[in-house]
């Protein structure tokens, strides 16, 4: 495309602001319109389940500060959500009616937080936690509960699990998998958090699914395969749906995301998808997390003026913060055939996955120089292949 | 207020009054000061947030996982300057600060 057109982005979280600015940083002289739903400036959200539950912060790190969008002339539509994309007539359509053209069009509305469809389940004090509101909306019950159940021992569940251990609530994690984690991190690391967490007071009940909750308005009580829980707050952490329900109605390719190429572009050459609800053509995964919204907007951005026309390559990385346990990985550990843990399981250490003889990720617990160390290696490694 | 000064590699400085408890990092994202990103959001854990601490009072001592992502900085660590600015905290760290930003975080 020419350098004069529009693009523009549904979504203004981390790959969308980060889509803008790399647009500019590479010389894109157009138009930019962000459109989000949220009312709010464009947000970060790992503090989110982190600091902002626990911490006297009432103010969410922006992505940028608010004179940023002007200074650098990105329209930025917020509370506005994006009702269809007519793929013909290259436009948008939004709630208030209006409508909005475009030359390329991103894709980068998230995800949303999975709900769980039980008896009870509306009752209040039953809370998922993605965006600054349902954090917002957690703080105050946060201070004024006393029973807390996590559905879900994923990251969102286990962070929050902590934050609420650390105001020094009665936690109890629950989850039908055999063990935490199950879906991003080696048995090894996940045994190692659980334990230090069940140390920190925090109780957990694996292999138990949730039947009903129950209450008169407000939830008092989690029944579950494993027997019934007290409970005054009740957290969902059972992962997210991407967002990809406009672009099915717009007859792209959909299948547990929005389908993208190895150069991010989906069915139609017009419209890319990045971030959490971009699902590879190739390996039929979704990586949700901000490197990987970040990195792909970066390399969306050179594709947009023409800068690169190689296809999307990155190591992707991920932490998370656990109480004093920081959880740094680099790489991606499915797929190796032999592992080799460095360190003390108790105290810091790192595993390092291999297949066959070469390394292909590292979990580092509280060994940051070793995360740091790899993740060198292994982009070293991209860039000469 | 405390205050931040930023300076560019080109020698540009800005200055920016802030509230108390505002990090380094907090304040550049706030106040669109190029060369910060902050991708963790304020943990230690990116090392996106380097800056080189020029004429300041003394400031608390680097933690240990501080010291550790600085070894891995993109570019130089300098080993009397270098900190990572959401670790800064405005108030009970200092009063006035000026930082220099590096040429590259990632
Ligand atoms: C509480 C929490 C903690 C996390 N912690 C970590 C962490 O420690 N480390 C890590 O790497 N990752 C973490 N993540 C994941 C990370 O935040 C996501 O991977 C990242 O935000 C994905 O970026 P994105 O731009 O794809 O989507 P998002 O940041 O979710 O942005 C999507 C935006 O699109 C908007 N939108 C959706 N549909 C529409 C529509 N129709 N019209 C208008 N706007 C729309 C939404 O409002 C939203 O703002 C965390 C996530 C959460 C929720
Ligand atoms: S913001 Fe990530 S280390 Fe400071």
């Amino acid at each position: 495309m020419t350098l004069d057109e529009t693009v523009a982005c549904i979504g203004a979280g981390h790959a969308g602001v980060q889509l803008a600015e790399s647009l500019r940083t590479e010389g894109f002289a157009g138009r930019i319109v962000l459109i989000d739903e949220q009312e709010h400036l464009p947000y970060s959200r790992p503090p989110l389940s982190k600091e902002f539950m626990t911490g006297t912060e009432m103010a969410p790190l922006p992505l940028k500060g608010a004179s940023w969008y002007a200074a650098h002339d990105v329209t930025l539509h917020t509370g506005t959500r994006a009702t269809s994309i007519d793929r013909e007539r290259r436009r948008v359509h939004l709630e208030d009616g209006s409508a909005l053209g475009w030359n390329h069009l991103v894709l980068a509305q998230g995800a949303r937080a999975r709900t769980l469809d039980v008896p009870g389940s509306t009752l209040a004090g039953i809370h998922t936690l993605r965006t600054l509101n349902d954090a917002k909306g957690l703080r105050a019950p946060l201070a004024r509960s006393n029973r807390v159940v996590v559905v879900g021992a994923g990251f969102i569940g286990l962070e929050f699990a902590c934050a609420a251990r650390a105001t020094g609530l009665d936690v109890t994690v629950v989850d039908p998998a055999g063990r935490a984690l199950a879906r991003s991190v080696s048995s090894v690391t996940a045994a190692a958090l659980v334990s230090r967490l069940e140390a920190a007071g925090t109780h957990f009940s694996f292999e138990t699914s949730v039947l009903a909750f129950q209450g008169e308005d407000h939830v008092r009580r989690v029944l579950t395969s494993n027997g019934d829980l007290d409970a005054d707050l009740v957290v969902i952490g059972i992962g997210v749906v991407p967002r990809d329900e406009l672009a099915h109605e717009a007859g792209l390719e959909v299948d547990g995301g929005i389908v993208v190429d190895s150069a991010l572009l989906t069915s139609d050459p017009n419209i890319t998808a990045v971030g959490d609800l971009a699902v590879s053509s190739s390996t039929g995964a979704r990586t949700e997390c901000v490197q990987n919204a970040a990195d792909q907007a970066r390399y969306v951005a050179q594709r947009i003026v023409g800068k690169t026309a190689e296809q999307y390559a990155h190591v992707p990385r991920f932490w998370s913060h656990l109480g004093p346990n920081r959880l740094q990985i680099v790489g991606t550990w499915t797929g190796s055939d032999n592992s080799e843990l460095a360190g003390n399981p108790d105290g810091a250490f790192s595993i390092r996955h291999y297949r066959g003889s070469s390394l292909i990720a590292v979990e580092s617990v509280n060994q940051p120089r070793e995360h740091m160390q790899a993740r060198k290696a292994l982009e070293s490694r991209l860039s000469v292949a | 207020m405390p205050t931040i000064t930023y300076r560019q590699p080109d020698g540009s400085t800005l200055s920016v009054a802030v509230s108390d408890g505002t990090s380094v990092m907090r304040a550049a994202l706030e106040n669109d000061i190029r060369g910060i990103i902050g991708e963790c959001g304020g943990q230690a854990m990116c090392a996106t947030c380097h800056v080189y601490v020029g004429s300041t009072p003394e400031l608390p001592p680097i933690a240990e996982e501080e010291q550790e992502m600085l070894e891995c900085t993109a570019a130089p660590r300098d080993p009397a300057r270098s900190r990572l600015g959401c670790q800064l905290k405005a108030g009970s760290d200092f009063e006035a600060i000026e930082v220099e930003i590096p040429a590259r975080q990632v």
